[in-house]
């Protein structure tokens, strides 16, 4: 199961760099941290994040 | 607030940027101090300093790196002040639990998200840039405001600390914050307070 979440933030240069971790060797958890991580990226967001985004704005 | 003052498009562009970085900064934060609700808090305190200091981010660059090294000093600062510890997510890793298994998950998450909790704070930011938010070693180095040797040494401690704890079965107590855990914890924190490994670009 290949998981990596592609981002869309810049850093899309990371594939490939030297010093990247070889993904082989891994430990048994190893996936279970990315399904931590993802899991919350995919999580809607909860509306208080929406409003902080727009009250941004009035902050200046 | 010196004189470069950013257009209203730069700024919108600014805006959306931030906007999409926020599921990965709530990942991150949830990874680093464990319980939803405090995450959040430390996100948006970052949405806010990063939007302060929005005159300081280089277009082009990764909105993500630059945001999580605001992110991780705030969570580092509010360690010193002793709020984060020993927590961990109850929620996510019953949610991950109670979610049809895509493959055989020897490890349950939840054993992962408390083990993650007992590391020090230094390791497990470590570990999370790398191991769950892609970053190579040398970016994840940028993040943390270090050198890249001392990225690896962290990784591979939080590593074989999290396989002698989940592979071998050797767990602690949830949310032990004492013993050698907590002792290590301070000893690291003592480093960040004496200046080691904390990058200051954002106030």
């Amino acid at each position: 199961m290949e998981h990596r979440k592609p981002e869309k933030a810049g850093n899309g240069a990371t594939q490939g760099m030297p010093g990247k971790p070889a993904d082989s060797d891994k430990p048994g958890w190893a996936n279970g941290l990315k399904q931590l991580y993802n899991s919350v990226v995919d999580e809607p967001l909860p509306e208080s994040f929406k409003d902080l985004i727009e009250r941004l704005d009035d902050a200046d | 607030m010196s004189g470069d003052v950013r257009t209203a498009a730069e700024k919108a562009d600014f805006k959306r940027e931030l906007t999409e970085v926020i599921p990965h900064l709530r990942a991150f934060a949830r990874g680093l101090c464990g319980r939803p609700d405090m995450a959040d808090d430390l996100v948006q305190e970052t949405m806010l300093k990063a939007w302060a200091a929005q005159d300081r981010f280089q277009p082009g660059t990764s909105m993500r790196a630059w945001t999580f090294v605001i992110l991780r000093n705030a969570y580092l600062t509010d360690m010193r002040r002793n709020r984060f510890r020993g927590e961990y997510d109850e929620g996510v890793a019953e949610r991950i639990l109670n979610a049809p298994a895509g493959q055989e998950e020897p490890i349950h998450l939840a054993d992962l998200q408390r083990a993650l909790q007992t590391l020090p704070p230094e390791r497990r930011e470590a570990l999370l840039l790398v191991g769950a938010g892609g970053f190579s070693y040398e970016e994840a180095a940028e993040i943390c405001g270090c050198a890249v040797g001392t990225i690896k040494s962290r990784v591979g401690r939080a590593r074989s600390a999290l396989t002698s704890m989940l592979d071998e079965g050797k767990l602690p107590g949830r949310a032990s914050t004492d013993g050698d855990a907590q002792q290590e914890i301070l000893m690291e924190l003592e480093k960040v307070a004496a200046g080691e490994g904390q990058t200051e670009p954002i106030k």
